[in-house]
């Protein structure tokens, strides 16, 4: 495939505020039509990268192309080509939900027939038919949301960029978004998207995990799963977080955190693992109910891989 | 620029003016308000100067002076009393403003032909007052003691002042106070206004989303600008139509060219607002930045509550910053004296440079900030 045709192609971008470095050289390709996600703690360098390829932001060093226009110098072109949503709700609440999706067509330059057809797709893929003449303060977060998307989407752009777009929805009302985003993707759109809960990684086709403003993995979520190389024993007791206190300590235990009611512990090898985790329990006078290796989670490879590059989780 | 763009703004930021309760309030309400209060407060005529007489004579002839005063239509004789102990008394509680006091033996002195002083005590705390009051006082007595003299026969004159007031010719303080009420009025409203815009784009956070748009930063300004505009011609026009109504101001020269200078001053006044708006990015402090920077120059070095060619020539330079100053002259030339183009044309130069600036430094601040 022509790199120039990549819908965003990124060469080591870097940004500085003062000593700060919030983006540290990232380097990674997006591909047409994929959902490409940004993973990562808070401060890890996501919205700053987002808001460099939107054109928001000049970077401090580093090179990037967003629908084929320079991230330097072409921001006018690369505005016209992308959709954006930022991570705080960004429409103007004092206006009706007309009156938002009629002001993003005008800025957008959609009028006439082209309009009143994007108008009813907005409304009807954000399910807002009926509310038209609400004022946007009064809709629930997440039909705002909807509302946000479908605004940002006004001019159908090829590229749509979402800040951590569903930070603070209700999950019922998460997962009809992601829905949404699958059906653009489907549709041909490319969706960039940053988020920092690990269940929604999971929609991505692919998923760069930032931390400290480098990105420390890049690949599909299946394949970044088994790349955890210790085993994760999800561990069942009668009560999990003493359970975490006896066994956080030991060296033979890598990691330790709670998933629920159930732990999920790292360990170098998983049948000496087990033997120990049991031990060390036993003696903490806890009662085992079950000791059994699973598949990494996202949140277990992030860590893992946070532990092996020897930094810490940031935020 | 793009019209669509421009226009898109534009509407926009009319739909937030209506709903929001305190941009109406500024917009429709305070103009009146304001014109009503200063209209009503401020005036120079010097009428109806509450004089106390100490009158020791108590004869026909100074019965006759005190009558002259308080005929005159510049003093009312509020107190008559006996000593000037009681006067003074009266004086310092501001109860009078100045005591008249006649000697004994007024009448036999005048008879004589000797001279009689007569003795006028006025109160300097309000220099102004005071000053005017003697004024009157001296032509009262000039006209008086010639009429003693003449002991009512016409004087004959050779030589005598005829003075004619142009433009206003009852001198009424009021038919001056209108015309630059407007630009006062208009300098805190047009940066109060648009002072919030700006900022209140960036603390809602609606300004991330503008700026990914392709909305430029001259679309956005302008966009921003027209209701405002709009609103400031309405206001002026509600102005001079409440001010010939209710105070009967003059309006002698052209609404086109008022309407021109006024649309440049608004122009320059809101691009104000907008820069403030966009160097401060926070709704408290534009407001409070707006209100400083406009509202005492406006009062105090306009021209409109003091004469700009009496003040030291420092603060005469500094007046020349203050747009509202060319507008003050222009809203009187035109309305009172009916001037045009071939007299105010500087003031339109100042006015058009003024225009520029606000404009200018609006969209080179907004643009900075729309980048960072």
């Amino acid at each position: 495939m022509a790199e120039a045709t990549l819908p965003v192609r990124v060469r080591g971008l870097t940004r500085r505020f003062g000593d700060f470095t919030a983006v540290d050289a990232v380097t990674f390709d997006v591909r047409q039509g994929e959902i490409f996600g940004f993973l990562g703690p808070n401060g890890a360098g996501k919205t700053t990268t987002i808001k460099m390829l939107t054109g928001l932001l000049a970077p401090t060093s580093g090179e990037g192309w967003v629908a084929g226009f320079d991230i330097r110098r072409e921001r006018p072109a690369i505005k016209r080509s992308i959709g954006y949503m930022s991570q705080r709700f960004s429409l103007y609440t004092d206006l009706t939900v007309d009156e938002n999706v009629e002001l993003f067509a005008g800025l957008y330059g959609v009028a006439g027939e082209h309009f009143r057809n994007r108008r009813a797709w907005i409304l009807s893929m954000a399910g807002l038919q009926g509310a038209e003449r609400r004022l946007t303060e009064a809709l629930p977060l997440g039909w705002k949301q909807r509302l946000a998307l479908g605004c940002a989407m006004i001019h159908e752009p090829p590229i749509l960029f979402l800040d951590e777009p569903t930070s603070g929805v209700d999950p019922v009302a998460r997962r009809r978004f992601w829905d949404l985003i699958n059906e653009m993707a489907a549709a041909g759109t490319t969706v960039f998207v940053s988020t920092h809960y690990m269940e929604e990684a999971e929609y991505c086709h692919r998923l760069a995990l930032m931390n400290r403003g480098r990105i420390i993995a890049l690949d599909a979520p299946g394949a970044l799963r088994r790349r955890v190389v210790e085993p994760v024993l999800r561990v069942r007791t009668d009560d999990a977080p003493r359970a975490m206190e006896a066994l956080a300590p030991r060296p033979e235990v890598l990691d330790a955190a709670m998933f629920g009611r159930d732990l999920h512990v790292t360990v170098a090898e998983a049948d000496a693992g087990a033997a120990v985790v049991r031990t060390v329990l036993e003696a903490a006078g806890r009662r085992v109910l079950d000791v059994h290796v699973i598949e990494a989670s996202l949140e277990d490879v992030f860590v893992s891989l946070v532990r092996a590059q020897g930094g810490a989780v940031v935020g | 620029m793009d019209l669509h763009r421009f226009w898109a703004m534009a509407r926009k930021e009319w739909i937030q003016i209506r709903r929001d309760p305190r941009s109406m309030i500024l917009a429709f309400a305070l103009p009146p308000f304001l014109l009503l209060f200063f209209g009503y407060a401020i005036t120079w005529d010097v009428e109806d100067i509450r004089l106390a007489v100490v009158d020791h004579d108590r004869t026909a002839a100074s019965r006759k002076l005190v009558e002259a005063f308080a005929s005159s239509g510049y003093f009312t004789v509020t107190e008559h009393v006996a000593t000037v102990a009681e006067a003074e008394e009266d004086l310092v509680r501001t109860r009078v403003r100045g005591v008249l006091t006649i000697p004994v033996g007024y009448d036999r002195e005048l008879r004589s032909g000797k001279g009689v002083p007569v003795q006028l005590l006025l109160d300097g705390a309000d220099a102004n007052t005071a000053n005017i009051a003697q004024t009157y006082a001296s032509a009262i007595m000039a006209r008086h003691a010639l009429g003693e003299v003449l002991g009512g026969r016409k004087p004959a004159q050779l030589l005598r002042l005829e003075p004619r007031t142009w433009y206003n010719p009852n001198l009424e303080s009021r038919h001056m106070i209108v015309p630059g009420l407007i630009a006062v009025i208009m300098s805190i409203i047009a940066a109060m206004l648009t002072s919030l815009t700006i900022a209140r784009e960036w603390e809602r956070g609606t300004m991330e989303q503008l700026a990914a748009t392709p909305v430029g930063r001259l679309e956005v300004i302008l966009g921003k600008l027209l209701p405002y505009v709009g609103i400031g011609l309405f206001d002026v026009t509600m102005i001079v139509v409440a001010g010939i109504v209710f105070f009967g101001t003059p309006f002698n020269g052209s609404v086109l060219y008022l309407s021109v200078l006024t649309l440049l001053f608004l122009v320059g006044a809101l691009g104000l607002g907008v820069f403030i708006s966009a160097a401060v990015k926070s709704q408290r402090l534009a407001t409070q930045v707006a209100m400083v920077a406009t509202y005492l120059p406006a009062l105090l070095l306009s021209g409109f509550l003091f004469d700009i060619a009496s003040m030291p020539t420092f603060l005469q330079g500094i007046t020349f910053l203050v747009p509202a100053r060319y507008y003050v002259a222009v809203t009187r030339g035109i309305m009172l004296k009916g001037v045009g183009p071939s007299v105010l044309w500087l003031q339109a130069v100042f006015m058009i440079a003024y225009a520029t600036l606000g404009l200018g430094l609006a969209v080179t601040f907004f643009k900075k900030e729309l980048r960072a």
